[in-house]
């Protein structure tokens, strides 16, 4: 219960402190067009240059509370399936981002049970999956939708391609390593017990990785929101927070912008809380310990 | 006529259960072949209690994984039960304890021991009062639900016992099981592995390196020096079948103490 209540202390602090700067920052990045417009006679008072700096239409840098009074219009002021609802646009990214990371963890898992069994496959495979990600998403990601695009995948499944295509290789490092953890003796001891080969993966391999598997999601499940969110932005733009970021940018609209980057960073949040709530359950079941 | 009979008894009773003969095994280093056994001569019976024992690196816990299939012979022959090791080992004739518990942290003990029985599809409440058994048998009948970590020591490696009499096999094969453990704990294992062998007649190899332990449980003390790993001599011990720990300081265990620490000297283990 004290843990509870002193963990969040540093996290506040730091908050706080962000905030303020925030709020500076907005004051100087906004005052010189606020100045601009502002009623010549009011210029010299600094007070209603900072009003008019933190509240402005189309500011450079918006406040914090214009950035959650702009979410909580488009939250609470549109109905749920308009698209001028940020939590429509929420749902359309977490699908694509969940979409992806499913496929990617099967192929990650998948991909790192042929190499940890197969020594071709370990010489043949890991390079490919190493040099896989030195490709930069954003130039590959427009390239995947209109390939993908052009024999008939629209919509999600091109947007999940490029998801799973960035988050199969945490779980496939972490795994591969994982599987690979058992000791020397504990394999004796299966041998001892003639265990057969899928007898050793169930009852040892796969146990002893889960261990790295949770890991591996946390850093997959964030490149799955970035992701996403690269996936939303090329040419097929409609939905998502990517569409939205790529409007705002289009319109000067930035609050639209730092709305859409507050509900993937909570998007994100929420993914890891899944992972987390998993982690702990595992944990639990085994008295514990991991 | 009866004599006979008499002898025929004897022998099905004495049936090897290892038998070992001119035993080689050559390990390739990366310089030079190193040869842990050479002509290895081994001969268990049922019911045996043989310690092997030796300096560090005389192949005596080699010996003990050729017996149970786990490093390949060079040449010569070996049986397990009139079979091949390989052959032994696939029909789960064994048990192994291995120098560490080796159990499976995620598994609670009763699920650590029910582990081997899962391999063979047992029905679970099969599986369950086995373990049950095995583990009153080592004492550790309110520890099931524990977590392998929340145990000490000694009692992780009572729980690796425990698991190694899954299969109810009739040779136990145990590999310095508590060279690890401190002497008190030591001691107490010491009397349950003696109690566990007397009541089961199971036939049992121990590798270690204390003298008192291998005079303490042993029928048979093979005793082996290193470089290269062979059997320098065999020593019965004909204490009585019921041990105490008191009797280490009796005359008879001293003695047999005694000509197993000159054994070693002729092997010149302590240069």
């Amino acid at each position: 219960m004290i843990k509870m209540l002193v963990r969040p202390l540093p996290f506040v602090t730091v908050m706080l402190a962000l905030i303020i700067i925030w709020y500076i920052a907005a004051y100087f990045l906004n005052a010189p067009q606020a100045i601009n417009l502002m009623d010549p006679d009011d210029v010299n008072n600094l007070w209603a240059v900072v009003q008019a700096a933190w509240s402005m239409d189309r500011p450079v840098l918006p406040t914090p509370d214009q950035i959650f009074s702009n979410l909580y219009d488009s939250i609470f002021n549109y109905p749920l399936d308009s698209p001028r609802n940020f939590l429509l646009q929420m749902a359309y990214t977490a699908e694509t981002a969940i979409t992806g990371l499913v496929i990617g963890m099967v192929l990650g898992i998948a991909l790192a049970i042929g190499i940890v069994h197969s020594r071709v496959l370990d010489r043949s495979l890991m390079p490919w999956v190493i040099a896989s990600q030195t490709i930069p998403i954003l130039a590959i990601a427009p390239m995947v939708m209109v390939a993908l695009g052009n024999i008939g995948f629209t919509g999600l499944a091109p947007k999940a391609a490029i998801v799973a295509y960035l988050s199969f290789f945490p779980i496939t490092v972490g795994m591969v390593k994982g599987f690979r953890s058992p000791d020397a003796m504990q394999m004796d001891l299966m041998r001892t017990y003639n265990a057969s080969g899928a007898n050793v993966f169930f009852k040892l391999r796969w146990p002893v990785a889960m261990a790295f598997l949770f890991p591996s999601l946390k850093v997959a499940v964030a490149l799955a929101v970035t992701g996403a969110i690269v996936a939303e932005l090329p040419t097929g733009a409609t939905v998502g927070l990517g569409a939205r970021l790529l409007a705002g940018s289009y319109y000067g609209q930035t609050m639209m912008m730092w709305g859409a980057l507050v509900l993937a960073s909570l998007l994100a949040l929420g993914l890891i809380g899944c992972v987390r709530l998993g982690e702990a359950g595992l944990t639990r079941a085994r008295g514990g310990r991991l | 006529m009866a004599e006979l009979a008499l002898l025929q008894a004897a022998a099905v009773t004495a049936r090897p259960v290892i038998a070992a003969e001119k035993l080689n095994i050559v390990f390739n280093a990366a310089d030079k072949p190193v040869v842990a056994l050479q002509d290895v001569d081994l001969h268990v019976a049922q019911g045996d209690f043989v310690s092997l024992i030796g300096p560090s690196g005389c192949g005596k816990t080699t010996l003990l994984r050729a017996i149970a299939d786990l490093a390949p012979l060079s040449s010569g022959t070996l049986t397990v039960n009139g079979m091949t090791p390989d052959e032994a080992r696939r029909k789960r004739a064994y048990g192994y304890v291995f120098q560490a518990p080796a159990l499976f942290p995620w598994r609670n003990v009763q699920r650590n021991v029910t582990l081997p029985l899962e391999l063979t599809g047992m029905a679970r409440a099969e599986r369950e009062a086995r373990a049950a058994e095995n583990l009153a048998l080592l004492g550790l009948k309110d520890f099931a639900r524990k977590f392998p970590w929340q145990l000490s020591g000694g009692m992780q490696q009572r729980v690796s016992i425990a698991r190694a009499l899954s299969f109810k096999p009739d040779l136990l094969l145990m590999d310095e099981p508590f060279g690890a453990l401190d002497e008190i704990t030591r001691d107490s294992l010491n009397l349950h592995v003696h109690e566990l062998w007397r009541r089961t007649g199971m036939t049992a190899v121990f590798v270690t390196h204390s003298i008192p332990e291998a005079v303490f449980l042993s029928t048979r003390i093979v005793v082996m020096s290193a470089r290269p790993g062979r059997v320098l001599r065999v020593i019965e011990s004909h204490l009585p079948e019921v041990r105490t720990l008191e009797m280490r300081d009796m005359p008879d265990f001293v003695a047999v103490a005694h000509e197993v620490r000159e054994a070693l000297r002729e092997g010149h283990s302590y240069d």
